[in-house]
């Protein structure tokens, strides 16, 4: 294991955690806000706010899927000494991370049982950038319309037609994260 | 209508308050400390860590310090507080042959390699209030030692599984289901019913160990062995790539061995009940091995006959005396709104029936 | 800087090093040299498992309350420890330790630390042994019936 993969870590775990936590939630519940997340330095490509969500939402129990340019060693030995998360193939995964296009194809995650909708993958889907500008977002959490710049809108309109299955997703850039559960309807523009 | 009601904030900080002074009692008399709990109270330390799930004796002796003395509230304190810690992964699963033990006894091998070993037990005893305990300050005399190895000793099931004449463990390296972490599913895996007796209710498992004992679901089980003792606690520790004993436990482990005439899958031999616990807690362990021995009716091809122990729902959703005492204790609290529903639905069906009386006269 | 060293004698240092009692293990070494948290002294719990049988399939026994720590000393030596309760200072001295016995600074550390740890841990477990040997039953049989 290489020396900078035991940095990077939270300094303060309880508390940096439970903020981060509160972010994330947030996030899902308000979909199309962004929010921004701190207190992880992660080996390159990882995002800080993909950073912060795994340190902050995975453990040994939680079946992480690196795609892409992500699957590096650098991001490995980091995840493993910091959340102790088994490294799995996309099938298998609870988190899956990467740039949307190594994510594909989308439909080879887990979208839950009609009895347990929970065991679903959750992807965090690293962007070049996150902004208010994009397709048109209605649902729950939602004020009527949002916006969110969103890497597509085909895959989540049939995502959105799996509910109550699905994957939910957050998406990052930097430090600043947005979150697009399986609830939110994405209008085709 | 519903009726919001506040008002009770003040009588419960009393109320707390009072509690506080209770638990502490007559301030002429000494404080119980932890580590006297811990120390001299050890079997109820022993039981609350065994079903409260978590093996810390400094913590389960606060609890009780803190319940008061009520077991069943000390063990929901460590569930609460076990809810609130990161969990690092999971041990090797451990290995009991290995166990450093006080006490190892077999009820079907008299001569067995490695001898009847007693250990501190109650078995023996006369049952008889001991006065002098009343009296305080005398240390007892030392107890007796002899010349002893520290090897471990062999385990019964072993010899018999020689012969074929006992149903072997097939060996896997599953990941067992956790229901701390997943609702349990039925019909479940023997894995899941063992955690969920381990943890159970002494009194519960108890009750139904001794309802097979009596006819309701009998499995003729002898101890085969029960030893009890510590057990080192090994963890995969992935940024180093290797295992490494992080602590070690006290277990009491009970196997049973059960007369078993064969069925349409089996062979006649003997079957075998497991019983795994946390601490010295002896009469839980045989007690687990019994019920699991019950629960295992299907998968040797045995009748269900409709035993309360043979019913691993009734079983396994009965036995967690936290879940029990939270929804038992529940209907103590206010139900005001629900009651005078009920209220007005016996009022209304009264009327009914003497406005029919009143007709019909 | 580093010393030689198997991951055998590693494991054995680390068990060793968990297993001790920390007030002793603070006592024969008081003083901790500068060192960089990689993971602050943390509290958790670890899923202890058993085997069906104690041979068969794993299963969930229950957790075990544990602290782990990581860290680096000036030297850059990285030391880790996983131990038993919730002492945070013991976590932190076992990492240390694990470090320094990766480094130079081992053969006097070897002597002034584990060898007392593991002498007093074997004399405990040989008082237990001594005195569960004590309640051994001795069998003696009646010789019955006519023919002897």
């Amino acid at each position: 294991m290489t020396p900078e993969a035991l940095t990077g870590g939270f300094a303060d775990a309880p508390v940096q955690s439970a903020h981060a936590f509160r972010a994330a939630l947030e996030a899902l519940s308000r979909p199309a806000t962004i929010h921004s997340l701190h207190g992880a330095t992660p080996p390159e490509p990882l995002s800080v706010a993909a950073g912060v969500l795994i340190l902050t939402l995975c453990d040994a129990t939680t079946p992480v899927h690196l795609a892409g340019d992500h699957d590096c060693p650098a991001l490995r030995d980091w995840i493993t000494f910091h959340c102790g998360a088994p490294l799995v193939a996309a099938q298998e995964a609870s988190f899956a991370v990467g740039r949307w296009e190594a994510l594909q194809p989308v439909a080879r995650f887990a979208i839950g049982q009609p009895d347990y909708p929970d065991r679903a993958a959750t992807l965090i889907v690293e962007m070049p950038e996150l902004s208010s500008e994009g397709p048109r977002l209605r649902g729950p959490g939602i004020d009527g319309i949002a916006t969110l710049s969103l890497p597509e809108s085909a895959a989540f309109i049939a995502n959105r037609g799996l509910f109550p299955l699905g994957f939910d997703c957050f998406l990052t850039a930097g430090a600043s994260v947005a979150g697009l559960p399986r609830s939110t309807r994405v209008e085709d523009v | 209508m519903y009726v919001a009601v506040k008002g009770g904030e003040r009588a419960i900080d009393s109320a707390h308050a009072w509690l506080a002074e209770e638990r502490r009692g007559d301030l002429s008399i000494a404080e119980l400390s932890v580590p006297q709990i811990r120390a001299q109270l050890a079997l109820a330390v022993n039981r609350v860590m065994a079903e409260g799930s978590l093996y810390d004796p400094d913590l389960a002796a606060l609890a009780i310090k803190q319940s008061r003395g009520d077991l069943i509230e000390a063990v929901f304190l460590i569930r609460a507080y076990r809810t609130t810690l990161p969990r690092f992964g999971a041990s090797r699963p451990v290995e009991t042959a290995q166990m450093a033990v006080i006490r190892r006894i077999s009820a079907t091998f008299k001569d067995l390699p490695g001898g009847q070993i007693l250990g501190p037990t109650f078995d023996y005893t006369h049952r008889l209030l001991d006065f002098k305990l009343a009296a305080e300050g005398d240390a007892p005399p030392a107890a007796a030692t002899a010349p002893a190895g520290l090897a471990a000793v062999p385990r019964v099931t072993d010899f018999l599984n020689r012969d074929g004449m006992i149903e072997t463990e097939a060996r896997s390296d599953a990941t067992p289901p956790d229901l701390t972490r997943e609702p349990m599913e039925m019909p479940s895996q023997r894995p899941l019913r063992l955690q969920a007796l381990t943890r159970g209710d002494e009194g519960f498992i108890l009750s139904l160990a001794y309802s097979t004992q009596r006819g309701y679901g009998r499995t003729h089980a002898f101890v085969g062995e029960l030893r009890i003792g510590m057990v080192a606690v090994q963890m995969d520790i992935p940024e180093l790539g290797f295992a490494v004993d992080i602590g070690e436990v006290e277990l009491t482990e009970c196997e049973t061995v059960n007369q078993f005439k064969g069925s349409k899958t089996e062979p006649p031999q003997f079957t075998r009940g497991y019983g795994l616990v946390f601490g010295q807690t002896e009469r839980k362990a045989i007690a687990m091995s019994l019920v699991d021995r019950a629960l295992r009716w299907k998968e040797l091809g045995e009748e269900n006959i409709g035993a309360p122990a043979q019913d691993e729902e009734f079983v396994l959703m009965h036995a967690d005396n936290v879940q029990a005492t939270g929804f038992l204790e529940h209907i103590k609290l206010p139900h005001y709104v629900d009651f005078q529903s009920e209220l007005e639905l016996i009022r209304r069906l009264r009327a009914d029936v003497f406005a029919t009386q009143e007709a019909a006269e | 800087m580093t010393a030689a060293f198997d991951t055998t004698a590693r494991q054995a240092w680390m068990g060793l090093l968990a297993r001790a009692i920390p007030a002793r293990l603070e006592q024969l070494f008081p003083d901790l040299p500068p060192h960089d948290m990689l993971r602050p002294p943390e509290v958790g719990a670890v899923m202890v498992q058993g085997r069906a049988g104690g041979t068969g399939q794993p299963f969930n026994l229950g957790e075990v309350t544990v602290t782990r720590c990581a860290l680096r000393l000036a030297s850059g030596a990285v030391g880790h420890a996983h131990v038993q309760g919730r002492d945070k200072a013991h976590a932190t001295r076992a990492a240390v330790l694990d470090a320094l016995l990766q480094t130079d600074a081992a053969a006097p550390l070897r002597a002034s630390v584990l060898a007392p740890l593991e002498a007093e841990e074997t004399a405990r477990r040989a008082t237990r042994a001594a005195k569960a040997a004590a309640t051994r039953v001795e069998f003696f049989t009646l010789v019955r019936g006519e023919d002897q």
